[in-house]
């Protein structure tokens, strides 16, 4: 495992200080219950940040954090469908306290398979969710393009847990070195992208 | 000659326990701003930074002679000015006491009670916690955490003019806090204390215990300085700013009851420090802007 650097620790800080800045300042506009899901996307995001400051690369390897990273699409996810799919907000909500649930169990007691699976359906439904669904309401003139922030930050999301996954099969993409230098950037890019989507929602 | 000079001021520094100190420094900073009076006062905000640095760094600096014999038998302290015989024994009490005199002095100077809370957190540190309890119970943090609550408390009342409850509150949020940061690093260095003969949590109760008075007092921080950002009117945000840090806190300290290990530990440590930074930084914030 790559020893976290002191650039490193300077990125992660300013990525916990964007999502700080946004939780204290970019959330005051929505509804309570669409701040409380932006809340927690943003607060792990802050939490990862600190934490990777503190232990390293290392924490990456615990298996509570593929559970915990999970929530930032989801709460994400969940605060656009609110907002702009209101109808369908219950059904997705179920969808997302049992896929929480179901990823935490099988991370428990499940073969290794069964867990990856599920992890990959509700992660990816999740990570589809965010990427595709301000693009559809773009095209649909429901949003303005800087709502395609959120696309951003989903792919770059999408990319950072792409690279660890392949990481963790033993066939990874790019070499170890590689993924955890260009980590924290991604992380550093993918919460200014978020924050800056959040800013053009209504 | 200057060669030496820089050389006993870096001496000096270590003395103080910069980072301890700047710390409780800010925690009084935060109670004068708290405050709400005017903040760009120059002669007042300089007395209140000036006193209580002085205070702080004599009464850390009569710490350490205290404990020079302790010091001398833990690895971790052994290298300290005292006990590594870099600063005399009476240099250092010369140094203490006047810095502590001159802070309290200065303290008095622009008002009383402010002098008597600032007076009250060097006795409380150096009489009753380091030469009175320190070898004698475990308890005697809860005296060390009394008198690491003076600064801030100080603080507000200096704004203020007198003691009130959002000040007992952030009082309390630190007294609750010291418990998370001294107990970590009690069981970080536990055979150290055990080689001095100092009665510690762990070495009395347990770790399993201590892990879990930990957790209480974590919570019991998080949810005081919580309450007084409620009472002081700052805005939502930064509340759920403060819950966010707190659930941090509180994962890592069930992560060092559920899953101990030295690292964890030792981030629990770190991330408790951080976590009153951030408070503290959030309450001037939430404050001034």
């Amino acid at each position: 495992m790559r020893r976290i650097s002191a650039l490193d620790r300077i990125l992660l800080f300013t990525m916990v200080l964007v999502a700080a800045y946004q939780v204290v300042s970019g959330l005051d506009k929505f509804r309570n219950q669409v701040v409380f899901y932006f809340t927690i996307s943003f607060g792990v995001l802050i939490i990862a940040g600190l934490l990777l400051i503190l232990f390293g690369y290392e924490i990456l390897e615990n298996p509570f954090v593929v559970v915990v990273a999970a929530l930032i699409p989801l709460s994400l996810s969940l605060g656009l469908i609110l907002t702009y799919y209101p109808e369908v907000h219950i059904p997705y909500l179920i969808f997302a306290i049992a896929g929480i649930f179901a990823i935490t169990i099988t991370r428990l007691s499940s073969s290794k398979t069964i867990a990856t699976l599920t992890l990959a359906v509700v992660h990816g439904i999740a990570g589809l969710t965010i990427f595709i669904l301000p693009i559809i309401l773009y095209a649909r003139g429901k949003a303005t393009l800087s709502l395609l922030f959120i696309t951003m930050g989903a792919t770059f999301i999408g990319l950072g847990g792409l690279l660890l996954a392949l990481i963790q099969t033993g066939r990874p993409l790019l070499s170890r070195k590689t993924v955890f230098t260009l980590l924290p950037w991604i992380l550093l890019v993918m919460t200014a992208a978020f924050s800056a989507g959040l800013g053009a929602m209504p | 000659m200057s060669g030496n000079f820089k050389e006993r001021l870096k001496f000096y520094w270590q003395l103080i326990k910069a980072l301890q100190t700047g710390l409780l420094l800010l925690t009084g900073i935060t109670g004068f701003v708290t405050s709400r009076c005017p903040v760009m006062n120059a002669g007042i905000f300089l007395g209140l930074t000036g006193s209580l640095f002085l205070s702080i760094s004599g009464s850390t600096i009569l710490n350490m002679i205290i404990d020079r014999d302790i010091d001398t038998r833990m690895g971790r302290t052994a290298k300290r000015p005292i006990p590594s015989g870099k600063v005399t024994v009476k240099e250092a009490l010369i140094l203490g006491s006047i810095l502590s005199f001159a802070g309290v002095a200065w303290a008095f100077s622009l008002s009383l009670i402010f002098g008597a809370l600032v007076f009250a957190g060097l006795f409380f540190d150096v009489i009753v916690y380091s030469l009175w309890l320190k070898r004698r119970t475990p308890w005697s943090i809860v005296w060390g955490g009394i008198a690491g609550a003076m600064p801030i408390m100080a603080g507000r009342a200096l704004g203020l003019g007198k003691v009130d409850s959002v000040g007992i509150l952030l009082g309390l949020s630190i007294l609750l806090w010291i418990p998370t940061h001294i107990l970590t690093f009690s069981m970080k260095y536990y055979e150290d204390y055990a080689r001095a003969g100092i009665p510690t949590f762990p070495s009395t109760y347990g770790f399993r215990k201590t892990r879990l008075i930990i957790a209480i007092s974590s919570v019991g921080a998080a949810i005081a300085v919580g309450i007084g950002i409620m009472a002081l009117g700052i805005s939502w945000g930064y509340l759920r700013l403060l819950a966010v840090l707190s659930v941090g806190l509180l994962g890592l300290v069930l992560f060092s009851i559920f899953k101990p290990s030295e690292k964890v530990n030792l981030g629990l440590f770190k991330y408790a420090s951080l976590f009153m930074l951030s408070s503290m930084i959030i309450l001037i914030s939430g404050v001034l802007l």
